[in-house]
């Protein structure tokens, strides 16, 4: 009952030295850090997939109001259905993402680092302070970092109450501000306008600490892994049915077969790719590839076995959205509740196609009207599932369930 | 509450102000501190709450009532947290959820009447690949079978059980 | 532009979600924040000012984009989506009302998709909004029901409720929720908490369970509301109105043994036209004079009458507080503030009740007026004051709970029977069968009938402190305003800027003290070089920028007189006055109120014949 190690296979992590990268970082001027990042073609890991070297450029021009400071926010509110290997990082290689966001201060001046830990992970809180304060000892955190004259940072831990929608950066800083989580109206962006109205980057955990890779080994290094669009490897949480659910590392471009193989799926009847905001893929197109030209993720890889009832899959999908919606934006707020009823008719054998239709027009409103990220994926799931698997969902009846 | 209680939540919580900011930013953490301790953010404690970071107690009550881990109504010392998510749900999550609600004799969203126990759904709690995974205050159990759901439930009894009933007996008296 | 509320009402408090905020583009910031840009809005060429969003620069090109949860006096949401329009370039419909233009983009605003989201996001609506527009008071002035017109809703796409879901909250003398009808536009939320700094009403809980309450949900009668209405103003369908009690003025009308009486305030007959089609700022004060005798009240009086009261109290009290802290060294509280505006009475009650001698002991006008008819009227007609029904005909719908505090009854009668929004009289002439517009001028009632301009600009923010700088500087200097100031217009203190502070230098005193007053000063001599400070606000957001500036001892601390209106532009923008409300359309009527003191033959409070005939006999209730 108690929480093994989720590592499956050796990760690249491991072969980085903590405190190599930030030393590299402060050989070099600001703009050559993110030089170094943008050469390196690294992409947001928590979903999104925005080139992170852009992002800091954006932060690193901005000018905060009244010369007021600069913030770097660690995004590990790892809420995402399926995903974990933010938790490995955080555990395992702790040092790596502080030192990822040591190195992004530098990059674009800030002095204010925010960890944001989702409430669920208030157990690693005694590891986290303890290695912060071990990094404040070795001159690692504090005023003149590793003697570098001038640079100051230190990290604050601040903790998630328990809203998936909080992963989404501005209802992130919303939360930070002491706000309901609700997401803000982008323009203007976080780079600009973030935490208190300042210039803020946020980086999900995995990104930072693959900041730390790329400063150590070399962008060009990184860029040779993965596809040309998505350069790197990439952590994979695995779960549902395989033979060993866990933390994976793959290069960006495998194929959803591949994967399988490798975390013992074969057989799969489906593949969600991306969590619950992500899509389903059904077998017949596990050929695709796990890359942000075609299958983005952060990580999620949720295995569904041969007996699996795909509507009680989409129907899990929505109770989530449709609890953890913010509920600020009509489309999401009540669309979901429309999606979710909709499928209990489908449980019930008592939707139309043409109602069904309808409820897919709903999605494509959803993904283009709503104000954020979770509005504009939730029907991911919906789609895919009553799209590929519309046989086994129309026409039940009640016995069949 | 007696006038003196008032007076000593109504000192704690300028401590914790004075300790996280007296700022609307603070709003967040000095709510997390008063639920770890009170298992629940009273309508006195937001009132004061609020006066301290300078927002009305509407405010106060919207942000509690956002976050599912703030609660305005008293919950249990214990809070049993069982992930609903999918991959917990492929991993049965279900039977473990039954046995829950038959060992405490409660439901999901309800408290036991003595206080120790609140019973409630989470969404996922980032330990898919060992599911069913639930979490008891900050403490995860994972592969849980329903058969474990008593153990775990005594465990809550004995291991935090003497000084929990302590601080449950200040909360509630 | 929309500059008053904006430029008074305090967002630090909003979400940063709903803020306009800063954006920074890169380059040289001060260049492009002042550069125009060109953008194409469905093939038209429009050139706006950087940071316009995409909504105004569509409408200065007269394409019209349906909105919902977007309000000129209030900051952005971007929350009901029903703005959405496509940007080229962009996967996602952007919001219309939250999109700031920072480069040259093109938009269209009818595309299939714009169109397929519009009518989903009210189907949505409509699938959760329990309430029937015919048994509704926004009937015909709801926003909702006009887009489900516009956009051709003629069945109900996902389904509709069809029982209420919560309980109307009925717990409060001025504002009724019917939460069934709530869109959770949260424009009452950036209302009470941005606008009115009051902030009874938030957002509370998430997702499809997302409501609007307050703390705990209480009843909005049992929490700090200050019955401004300011909420109900904005609030784009009938989810808040008015407690509306023409019910009871009917059956007043129609019981023969009840003499039913109405003062008439100057906000809504400058307010009352437009709901009857006419133009904001197009005056009704004579229309409306045989309007209601038609419509069955046996007299129709004009509260300006009382307003001058007011005005001499309030101004005699100001030199008597002089006085007493100049020449007697007696502790008085200062600054002295209004007392006319009852949403802002109730909410320094609330929140600075160390503050309350500071307020002038006049009555409200309309309690004023109420009194003298319970009294003096009743006694000169001849009439037991148990058969007269006092209604007013106020803009405002803190007056309805005013008119029921206990405090309000000192001859055993209620002063005021029944408070009437400018709404719910334009209800009542509907009713009675008569365009408003079309009847023909008919006079005030004597023997209040005789007021001054004086009263007439009581209605827009500054008009008090305007109407008692006229009596006061001419009492205390002997000399005509008109000499001071053209045409007795005191300029400074008109304008709605939040708030506003004026400095007047007393060079020289009159040897003279007028009458009503001497028993209090004997000799203006120690006024003599001094000077007056005085401020205005309006709106308690800045209300409370002023309080709380002078709880810090700031230079409001050192005003002698503050005017403060509880609504945003005074009573012209009150809580009872039609909807919709801007900044234009308070403008509008402000000029229509203007230009009535203008016309006005006497201008000034004190020299309003009939009031020092009777002003006597009120004194002692006001006192
Ligand atoms: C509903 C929602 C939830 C999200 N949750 C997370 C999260 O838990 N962790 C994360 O890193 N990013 C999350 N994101 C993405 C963030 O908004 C943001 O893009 C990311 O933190 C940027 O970091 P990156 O560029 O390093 O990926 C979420 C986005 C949405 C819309
Ligand atoms: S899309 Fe959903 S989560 Fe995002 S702002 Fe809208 S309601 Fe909130
Ligand atoms: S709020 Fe509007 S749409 Fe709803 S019932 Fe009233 S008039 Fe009709
Ligand atoms: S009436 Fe005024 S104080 Fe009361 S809820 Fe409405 S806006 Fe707020
Ligand atoms: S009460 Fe009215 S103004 Fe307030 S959120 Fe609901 S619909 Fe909008
Ligand atoms: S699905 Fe249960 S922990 Fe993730
Ligand atoms: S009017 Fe633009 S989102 Fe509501």
């Amino acid at each position: 009952m108690q929480p093994t190690s989720s590592k499956k296979t050796p990760l690249t992590f491991d072969t980085i030295a903590p405190g190599q990268g930030l030393a590299a970082a402060l050989k070099k001027s600001r703009a050559d850090i993110i030089g170094e990042v943008s050469a390196s073609n690294l992409r947001g890991r928590g979903g999104a997939g925005f080139p992170t070297g852009t992002k800091w450029n954006l932060a690193a021009a901005a000018q905060g109001q009244d010369g007021g400071a600069k913030y770097v926010v660690c995004n590990a509110d790892e809420g995402e259905p399926g995903t974990f290997k933010d938790r490995v990082l955080l555990l395992e290689y702790t040092d790596l993402v502080f030192e990822g966001m040591t190195i992004a201060a530098r990059a674009i001046g800030a002095t204010k680092g925010i960890l944001y830990l989702r409430g669920e992970y208030v157990y690693m809180r005694p590891h986290l302070d303890g290695v912060l304060a071990a990094r404040r000892t070795a001159g690692q955190l504090g005023a003149n970092i590793l003697g570098t004259t001038g640079f100051t940072f230190d990290i604050d831990i601040r903790m998630g109450a328990g809203a998936y929608v909080c992963g989404e950066e501005t209802a992130l800083i919303e939360s930070l501000e002491g706000h309901r989580g609700e997401p803000r109206n982008r323009p203007p962006f976080p780079v600009n306008t973030g935490f208190l109205g300042q210039p803020t980057v946020v980086n999900n955990v995995e990104t930072l600490a693959s900041v730390s890779a790329i400063l150590a080994k070399g962008a060009a290094w990184f860029r040779a892994i993965g596809t040309e669009k998505s350069a790197g490897f990439k952590l994979f949480s695995v779960s549902g049915d395989c033979g060993a659910p866990g933390v994976y590392e793959f290069p960006l471009g495998i194929t959803v077969a591949a994967l399988l193989e490798k975390v013992g799926g074969t057989g799969a009847k489906a593949v969600q790719i991306g969590g619950a905001s992500g899509v389903c893929v059904p077998a017949s197109e596990f050929g695709r590839r796990i890359a942000f030209e075609d299958l983005a993720t952060g990580g999620s890889i949720i295995v569904f076995g041969q007996g699996r009832d795909m509507l009680h899959v989409a129907k899990n999908f929505m109770e989530f959205f449709v609890e953890e919606s913010c509920g600020q934006c009509t489309p999401c707020r009540a669309g979901n509740a429309k999606l979710l009823e909709g499928i209990e008719m489908l449980e019930r054998g008592a939707c139309s196609s043409a109602y069904l239709r309808e409820l897919l027009n709903l999605c494509e409103t959803m993904q283009l009207a709503s104000k954020c990220g979770l509005g504009q994926s939730s029907p991911n799931a919906f789609v895919s599932i009553v799209t590929h698997f519309q046989d086994e969902i129309l026409g039940r009846t009640a016995a069949a369930h | 509450m007696l006038v003196s209680q008032q007076q000593k939540l109504q000192d704690e919580i300028r401590a914790l102000a004075a300790r996280h900011g007296r700022t609307r930013a603070a709003l967040v953490p000095i709510l997390q501190d008063l639920q770890v301790r009170y298992a629940s953010v009273s309508d006195f404690a937001m009132q004061v709450v609020a006066d301290e970071v300078g927002i009305h107690p509407a405010e106060v009550y919207g942000v509690v009532s956002f976050y599912a881990f703030l609660h305005s109504q008293p919950s249990g010392r214990f809070q049993i947290r069982l992930c609903q998510t999918i991959s917990c749900d492929l991993a049965g999550k279900a039977r473990v959820a039954r046995q829950l609600e038959n060992e405490l004799g409660i439901r999901f969203g309800e408290t036991t009447p003595d206080g120790r126990f609140s019973l409630e759904w989470a969404s996922c709690l980032g330990m898919c690949d060992q599911g069913p995974a639930l979490l008891v205050n900050d403490r995860v159990y994972t592969r849980v079978s329903a058969e474990q759901v008593h153990r775990i439930i005594d465990d809550c009894r004995k291991v935090f059980g003497a000084h929990a009933a302590q601080a449950a007996h200040a909360a509630h008296a | 532009m929309s500059g008053e509320v904006k430029a008074g009402a305090d967002t630090s408090r909003a979400p940063s979600s709903q803020k306009i905020q800063q954006v920074h583009v890169g380059g040289d910031v001060m260049q492009l924040i002042g550069g125009q840009i060109t953008v194409t809005i469905d093939g038209t060429d429009v050139k706006v000012p950087m940071g316009t969003t995409v909504l105004d620069a569509a409408r200065r090109v007269g394409v019209r984009i349906p909105t919902l949860c977007h309000h000129p006096d209030l900051c952005v949401a971007g929350v009901c989506r029903v703005c959405v329009v496509e940007v080229e370039g962009q996967r996602a419909l952007q919001a219309a009302c939250a999109f700031p233009i920072t480069s040259s983009l093109k938009v269209k605003t009818h595309t299939r998709k714009v169109r397929q989201a519009r009518r989903h996001i009210l189907d949505l609506l409509l699938s959760t909004h329990y309430g029937e527009c015919y048994s509704c008071k926004r009937n015909n002035n709801c926003e909702l029901q006009a887009l489900a017109k516009e956009y051709g809703v003629d069945f109900y796409r996902f389904g509709h409720v069809t029982e209420s879901q919560v309980p109307k909250d009925e717990s409060s003398y001025s504002v009724v929720r019917d939460m069934d009808k709530c869109i959770l536009c949260r424009r009452c939320v950036r209302t009470c908490i941005d606008i009115q700094e009051v902030g009874v009403l938030e957002a509370v809980g998430r997702s499809n369970k997302t409501r609007i309450s307050t703390f705990l949900d209480k009843p909005l009668g049992d929490v700090v509301c200050i019955n401004c209405g300011q909420c109900i103003n904005r609030c784009p369908t009938g989810a808040l109105h008015a407690a509306d009690t023409s019910d009871e003025v009917w059956r007043a009308i129609d019981d023969p043994t009840k003499h039913v009486v109405i003062q008439t305030a100057p906000s809504p007959r400058a307010g009352i036209g437009e709901c009857f089609g006419c133009e904001p700022g197009t005056p009704m004060t004579y229309q409306m004079n045989t309007a209601l005798k038609l419509a069955g009240f046996d007299k129709v009086f004009d509260t300006n009458f009382s307003a001058d009261l007011t005005i001499i109290e309030e101004g005699t009290e100001l030199l008597g507080r002089l006085h007493k802290a100049l020449v007697k060294g007696e502790p008085v509280a200062f600054p002295q503030f209004t007392s006319c505006s009852p949403g802002w009475v109730k909410y320094l009650e609330h929140f600075y009740p160390e503050y309350i001698p500071n307020l002038s002991s006049a009555k409200s006008p309309q309690q004023m007026f109420g009194a003298v008819i319970k009294t003096y009227y009743a006694k000169a007609n001849n009439i037991d004051p148990k058969d007269i029904v006092t209604v007013a005909l106020m803009p405002c719908s803190a007056k309805k709970f005013e008119c029921n505090r206990p405090e309000m009854a000192d001859s055993g009668f209620k002063d005021v029977d029944y408070g009437l929004t400018t709404r719910e009289m334009a209800q009542m002439i509907k009713e009675a069968g008569i365009h408003l517009p079309d009847m023909p001028k008919g006079d005030f009632d004597d023997p209040f009938g005789t007021a001054t301009g004086s009263g007439v600009i009581f209605g827009a923010t500054g008009g008090v402190m305007e109407a008692a700088l006229r009596t006061v500087i001419e009492f205390v200097c002997g000399v005509k305003v008109e000499k001071l100031f053209d045409h007795a217009n005191i300029v400074p203190v008109r304008g709605f800027e939040g708030v506003k502070y004026v400095e007047l230098p007393i060079a020289n005193v009159s040897p003279e003290v007028p009458a009503i007053i001497r028993h209090l000063i004997p000799s203006f001599d120690f006024l003599k070089g001094a000077t007056l400070k005085v401020a205005v606000a309006h709106g308690t957001a800045n209300a409370r920028r002023v309080m709380e500036d002078i709880k810090a001892g700031g230079k409001f601390s050192e005003c002698h007189f503050i005017e403060f209106m509880g609504c945003p532009g005074g009573c012209i923008g009150g809580g009872g006055q039609p909807i919709p409300t801007s900044p234009e359309i308070r403008a509008a009527r402000a000029r229509a109120i203007y230009e009535e003191d203008a016309e006005c033959a006497v201008r000034k409070s004190h020299e309003n014949p009939s009031s020092t005939a009777s002003s006597s006999p009120t004194a002692p209730a006001a006192t």
